[in-house]
């Protein structure tokens, strides 16, 4: 019943990537001039595409909706980066990264895209230093390294908390100068709001012009999206305010499977909400992990005194606190993967022990290693992460712990793609968070910058390659083909159906109606009953939207409203996509836990027999239930457990 | 907390602007000032208004999408914070706030608030790069770079490209922004190669683009929200100098430069 193939090339596993190397075909520098390709995003999956394919003397265009490419948001990733170069002498081998990396991800992602990852991570460590990315370094000059969840060696390459910024400024000047060599063209405040299909291949985008308003269309013989993932479909997250899912939705709704809908990140350590109109949440790196101490009070009536002011979290006894995750996980104590330090925090919040004005919070405790370290070196290590919590909280971590609480930061699920990076749409690439690919059902700390860099500098170089190699003789396409009218028609139509409803409410009161849903009933914790309703009040949600929406301004000039309420509407229907997901993956794995799928001690329990594969969901109409396509996961290289950190 | 809110409105950047002044109440202490202008705008959708428009985006104080001129500061009252970091406990209940865009002939209005900085990517594009093509690259550790020189050029490299310093500066100067750039890489082993191209490339581009001088009034150190130090500025002089001094060639128009 499958449509899917992976395209994993044949052979062991630790040879698949370079066997595939040596066998693709490749364009000469001549033609290469004569092909154009558009990247729309320029994160680091994006920029770094961009910038690689640009220096290959393809002819790029990259789209990004922000003011500048260097404002993606993989700007703000704080903690680090991957690689395994085992610099430290600790043990860490490509095979070991490749091991964490499919562990961590709960045996739900592909062998072969994740053994890639590892093998190029050492080359996105050379090739950022090359292009000045000021990382961390010992005093004898060598390179520094951090640890983080999930695995038990030193393989974090880090510089302080902006390490998301530094590599993509690195990839950004990279682009910058593939720009000024006339390589790469920058198309900045555009929005792509659809995909272009010429006989079944992506040939261009249309793109709305956020300054002027105007409609654009842009063709090329190959399209990559490398547009970020879709986590502000739950309104509050660690994502920006700008986040969307609006393109690989265009690109579902033109025939791109979506793979894992409902595979979500929870990140255990966020700044707690405090009242009904934040905007957004923000994420205290993981990286903290490493000197920080997660406890709650073990008794309720320190609990009670604790909410009421009576009491300092530091008058609390050593004996009275509950450092629950290194009681139940003793030998990765608080650097515990992702999910399973999410789960903990709910678990003890759930049952009444959360600190805070809400008891939705636990604690981050730096004193030991204030008293082990010195306030100095721990000031080195996180004073922009501690300024930024001192900034919102208007509390001083140094002196108290640091109050956090879950949040929604990242999605592992996306386009479905193969080996190469492409979707089901030929000619359209997905690379970045955009695409579902190496992190099956949750992703390990400081892998998300591997990804997006791997995807980018080191995969689609060969990839698109080696998909462009027989259309060598295709000439430019014309931008007054009758499936650009199409495309436009529809874009238009449905923009000029936004402004129509002329409701009562602004856009956020339905993004806000959508996230509590989203928050409630899928998010850290699933079950039938609950997605079942969820799917039953997204609905009610979209009807309502769609009469009551109220947008103003105009068509034809700078709008946000207008652009928000596009992105909302999509959000609207992807929410439904991931309940949908959710309900019909009856096992917990990951990120993903169903309620009614446990082990006795609450710990996520899989079913291997029914659920290994990767869920591509295929588009069949408005009002249609989606079709279920499914890819078998198969293990080769490692014999497939249960998860254990204990 | 109720506050009198005087805000820059101007139709498009060929439009001539005005201040108007609206009133806001409710809101909270612990409310971003976004958040404030999130639910103001909130209300301007209500009664059939057009909301203003600013720029944001991450919210975390670090893709520098966000500006305002915030009662004559750059991302207001408070220090080393971006306007999306700054919250409204900064203010007492009943404050007026008066909040226009970045004021900069290289930074056009294009409507209320926001404006166009493509100006700082065009800098960049000039020669804030190093040329390596992708792939290729020897060992990570083959060059051992100082910790001092690391932690120096990282403290220039944290500027998040947010204009606040042009803005600040009496000149619209966009001196700090360019040493900040030079700076990252002139104190990296990578960046020397072409370091004095680069430099002449730079500053060659930011008068070309009709920033101001530098006079040495410190104003953009002062409001910079990462607190980038103008020893950057000297380093650049230096840089310079030297350049314009000791470079044998003409810059070259090669590789981007």
């Amino acid at each position: 019943m499958t449509k899917l193939n992976s395209k994993i090339p044949q052979g062991p596993v630790a040879t698949k990537w370079s066997s595939y190397k040596d066998h693709i075909a490749l364009v000469n520098p001549s033609n290469k001039r004569k092909l154009d390709i558009i990247v729309v995003g320029t994160g680091l999956a994006g920029a770094s595409a961009a910038a690689s394919l640009g220096a290959l003397g393809f002819k790029v265009k990259a789209f990004c909706y922000q003011d500048s490419p260097r404002r993606a948001h993989s700007i703000a990733a704080q903690g680090g980066i991957n690689a395994s170069k085992n610099y430290q002498n600790d043990g860490d081998s490509v095979y070991r990264l490749f091991y964490d990396t499919i562990k961590g991800g709960d045996y739900r992602a592909r062998e072969g895209n994740v053994y890639r990852l590892a093998e190029v991570s050492g080359s996105i460590i050379d090739q950022s230093v090359a292009l000045g990315v000021p990382f961390a370094r010992e005093y004898g000059g060598l390179l520094d390294n951090r640890s983080f969840g999930g695995a038990q060696v030193s393989r974090t390459f880090y510089a302080r908390g902006q390490t998301g910024q530094q590599l993509l400024l690195g990839a950004y000047s990279a682009m910058s100068r593939q720009v000024s060599l006339g390589n790469v063209e920058s198309y900045t405040r555009h929005e792509m709001l659809d995909v272009v299909i010429i006989d079944g291949r992506a040939r261009g985008i249309i793109a709305r012009n956020l300054v002027t308003g105007e409609i654009e269309r842009h063709s090329a013989h190959a399209v990559v999206l490398a547009t970020g993932g879709y986590g502000n479909v739950f309104f509050l997250s660690t994502n920006a305010m700008g986040s969307n899912a609006t393109a690989i939705w265009k690109a579902y709704k033109k025939g791109a499977f979506f793979g894992n809908p409902c595979f979500t990140q929870i990140h255990p350590t966020c700044i707690p909400v405090h009242g009904d109109f934040q905007s957004k949440l923000t994420l205290m790196s993981e990286s903290l992990r490493n000197d920080g101490r997660i406890w709650v009070p073990k008794r309720k009536e320190d609990v009670d005194a604790l909410r009421h002011n009576k009491m300092k979290p530091k008058d609390i006894a050593e004996e009275n606190r509950d450092y629950y995750l290194e009681r139940r996980y003793p030998a990765f104590g608080n650097l515990v993967p992702r999910d399973v330090a999410s789960r903990a925090a709910k678990e003890r919040c759930d049952a009444g022990f959360g600190v805070g004005e809400t008891g939705l919070a636990v604690y981050l405790d730096f004193a030991d290693s204030i008293k082990r370290l010195g306030c100095n070196v721990i000031e080195e290590r996180y004073g922009n992460l501690f300024q930024m919590y001192q900034k919102i909280v208007d509390e001083n971590p140094y002196e108290n712990p640091m109050m956090i609480y879950p949040a929604v930061h990242y999605t592992m699920g996306g386009l479905w793609v193969d080996y190469d990076l492409m979707s089901t749409v030929k000619g359209l690439f997905v690379a970045g968070e955009a695409n579902f690919s190496d992190h099956g059902a949750n992703r390990l700390g400081a892998s998300a910058l591997m990804q997006g860099l791997a995807d980018g500098y080191f995969v689609l170089p060969y990839t698109i390659q080696n998909y462009l190699a027989d259309q060598i003789n295709v000439p430019r396409f014309k931008t007054d083909l009758p499936e650009f009218d199409e495309s436009e028609k529809q874009v238009q139509a449905r923009l000029q159906k936004l402004f129509d409803v002329k409701g009562t409410k602004p856009v956020d009161h339905f993004h806000r109606q959508l996230g509590k849903i989203m928050w409630e009933y899928v998010g850290m914790a699933r079950n039938k009953a609950g997605l079942q309703k969820a799917i039953t009040l997204i609905r009610e949600v979209r009807a309502e939207f769609w009469k009551d929406v109220k947008i103003t301004g105009e068509f034809n000039e700078v709008n946000p409203e207008l652009e928000k309420a596009g992105r909302v509407a999509d959000f609207i229907e992807l929410g439904e996509l991931m309940a949908i997901d959710a309900l019909n993956r009856e096992e917990s794995c990951g990120g993903h836990f169903r309620e009614e799928y446990q082990t006795p001690e609450g710990e996520a329990l899989r079913n291997d027999d029914d659920f290994m594969y990767v869920a591509a969901w295929e588009y069949i109409g408005d009002d249609k239930t989606p079709v279920l396509n499914k890819e078998p996961l198969e293990y080769e290289a490692i014999e497939v457990k249960q998860r254990n950190y204990k | 907390m109720d506050f009198t809110l005087k805000i820059w409105r101007q139709k498009n950047a060929k439009a001539k602007g005005k201040f108007v002044t609206y009133k806001i109440n409710g809101i909270s202490d612990s409310s971003s000032f976004l958040e404030m202008l999130d639910v103001f705008n909130d209300q301007q959708v209500t009664k059939g208004e057009d909301p203003v428009v600013f720029d944001h985006d991450c919210r975390e104080g670090i893709c520098g999408t966000c500006s305002l001129y915030i009662n004559g500061r750059p991302h207001g009252p408070d220090d080393a914070v971006t306007t999306c970091q700054l919250h409204m406990r900064k203010f007492k209940d009943g404050d007026t706030i008066v909040i226009e865009p970045w004021r900069s002939k290289a930074f056009p209005v294009i409507r209320d608030l926001m404006v166009d900085r493509q100006a700082f990517d065009k800098i960049i594009q000039a020669g804030g790069f190093i040329s390596v093509n992708t792939g290729g690259i020897p060992d990570a550790n083959a060059i051992l770079i100082p910790k001092q020189n690391a932690d120096s050029s990282m403290d220039a490299a944290a500027c998040i490209g947010c204009g606040a310093c042009v803005a600040a500066c009496k000149n619209a100067s966009a001196m700090l922004f360019v040493a900040a750039k030079v700076s990252h890489f002139a104190l990296l082993p990578q960046g020397k190669a072409e370091a004095t191209r680069r430099v002449q490339a730079m500053v060659a581009k930011m008068d070309e683009l009709g920033f101001g001088n530098c006079t040495n009034t410190g104003a953009c150190e002062a409001e910079c929200p990462k607190e980038i130090s103008i020893e950057n500025i000297a380093r650049m002089n230096r840089e310079f100098l030297g350049a314009k001094i000791g470079s044998q060639k003409k810059v070259v128009k090669e590789g981007g430069f």
